[in-house]
């Protein structure tokens, strides 16, 4: 998902670049204060675990295989801030070092990866854990913050990529999401193996991330249902069909301004409802719900699957 | 002729280097398309200053080669795109920006990178992390290799599911190990005066 330079536009790069940099030195600052001095070094430590932990091959069918991206990994471990530290000097290393990812679209791939994705994933972690505390909520949170995670920055990266018209959104959304649906499937369930063996070597250093009993917040509750059925209009529209509706033609026609918000309201409303209801906004809310019950379904599958292979059972009691 | 001192460029001369660089990236970035001839102007710059800089073409054909798949396929997907954007002037202006940024990595070393950015007051503890990362860079990854050719040699991968839960373990007891190093990482260098 490293975007090379040529790809995006001095308005989009330069946009990104700013909002990256400032983003960056909130964390940053926040990172001097809060961090301990004695865990300053694990910054570093963890970026090179980082990239090297992305050389672990995942086998998936037919020879080819996955590896970890880990920023929402390296967010449960570590707090959001840190990571995106963290992920952030992996990026630059990245781009000046493996010319992995463009100098331009740095600002960019720091947005995508380093921000959207790493502070999405962490949000939708903290919201499923909360309402689902424990070793297997933990499991299962991690399992759909870093499926959703990866949704997060690959529409962004879509995003841009519309903004810079490079490519037509009609394109790069379904093109970026149909590839990434999958990959933040591997993304999620590589991390929760992880995770699952940090905790059985080392309990005390996931243990910040373990809250204890909280009752459900309804706040989180609801941010997690606008955050999910976010990311699973993308389940829906690279099969939808890609018949323009009004709204679409519209915003084509009214120039890119529109073009980022306009596709995804008609993505939402449009290919993204259930039959038999009128309301727009109430199939999108009932669809959103379904999404949500077949992500956690599927997550709480996989975790049941791996934990009894993965751990015994007195480590998960803790 | 071969050089055999090292040489150690000032920071000034290393930010003066990344200033150019970015510059010549925003070049090519902002060359119209509707001008192909530039883009000959800019390739025979960069394949001078490649050739100045007596970086072996083995290398810098390796890495282009490593890089291309992306860029090929947001080109070919901006083929069939209706931007009006020809995808043989997107493929071309990228591969020079990635020749540039090669060209950089393959003449800048780390520690000189570093010194750079820190002049132009890139914030410390970023350049700290930057550091440590690029130290440790290579540790990690020959322990995680370690670990893996350990774990190959004892053990049998019958299924894919096995294979996946290993290759976790291995990837777990990598970040347990780097948390442990940072520790002793940390006491190392306060014992040599460091501060926060």
């Amino acid at each position: 998902m490293h975007i090379p330079d040529g790809f995006l536009d001095a308005k989009t790069a330069l946009t990104t670049a700013t909002l990256s940099a400032i983003a960056v030195s909130f964390a940053l600052r926040h990172v001097r204060r809060e961090l301990p001095s004695r865990r300053v070094p694990l910054l570093g430590l963890s970026a090179a675990f980082l990239f090297a932990a992305q050389m672990v091959n995942f086998p998936i069918a037919g020879g080819t295989s996955g590896h970890l991206l880990g920023g929402t990994l390296i967010a449960v471990l570590l707090g959001p801030s840190a990571a995106v530290v963290v992920v952030t000097t992996v990026l630059i290393v990245q781009c000046f070092l493996f010319a992995d990812g463009g100098v331009l679209a740095l600002g960019a791939n720091i947005f995508n990866m380093g921000l959207v994705a790493t502070v999405g994933g962490y949000a939708v972690y903290r919201c499923v854990n909360l309402m689902w505390p424990g070793p297997r909520g933990r499991t299962v949170a991690l399992t759909v913050a870093g499926w959703s995670s990866t949704i997060f920055a690959a529409f962004s990266c879509a995003g841009q990529l519309a903004w810079s018209q490079t490519l037509v959104w009609e394109i790069a959304w379904p093109a970026m999401t149909s590839i990434h649906v999958l990959i933040g499937l591997g993304e999620g369930i590589i991390s929760a193996l992880i995770l699952i063996a940090i905790t059985r070597t080392r309990p005390d250093l996931v243990a910040t991330s373990s809250l204890g009993v909280t009752p459900v917040r309804w706040r989180e509750f609801s941010f997690l249902c606008l955050l999910i059925s976010l990311g699973l209009a993308c389940f829906v529209a690279p099969f939808a069909s890609s018949a323009r509706d009004g709204l679409e033609t519209v915003a084509i026609q009214g120039g890119f301004a529109h073009r980022a918000l306009a596709p995804l309201q008609s993505v939402l409303a449009a290919d993204y409802q259930i039959p038999g209801l009128t309301s727009p906004a109430l199939s999108t809310a009932l669809a959103g719900m379904l999404g949500i019950a077949a992500v956690l379904g599927l997550a709480l599958l996989i975790s049941r699957l791996v934990l009894r292979e993965a751990s015994p059972k007195k480590i998960l009691r803790e | 002729m071969k050089r055999n001192f090292k040489f150690t460029p000032t920071p000034q001369l290393v930010v003066r280097k990344i200033i150019g660089t970015i510059t010549l990236i925003l070049l090519i970035t902002l060359t119209p398309s509707t001008h192909p001839i530039w883009f000959g102007l800019e390739a025979i710059l960069l394949l001078g200053l490649l050739w100045w800089s007596r970086v072996l073409l083995r290398c810098v054909l390796r890495r282009l080669l490593i890089l291309s798949p992306f860029v090929a396929g947001t080109a070919l997907a901006a083929h069939y795109s209706a931007t009006g954007l020809d995808w043989k002037i997107l493929a071309l202006r990228s591969t020079l920006c990635l020749l540039t940024i090669i060209a950089f990595a393959e003449t800048t070393a780390v520690s000189d990178l570093l010194r750079g950015l820190r002049l132009i007051r890139v914030p410390t503890l970023l350049v700290t992390t930057l550091a440590l990362m690029h130290r440790y860079l290579f540790v990690l990854a020959d322990e995680s290799s370690r670990m893996n050719r350990a774990r190959a040699a004892r053990t049998f991968t019958t299924g894919r599911r096995l294979a996946w839960l290993q290759a976790a373990s291995v990837a777990g007891q990598l970040f347990v190990r780097a948390t442990e190093r940072a520790e002793r990482v940390y006491d190392a260098m306060c014992a040599r005066g460091w501060k926060a």
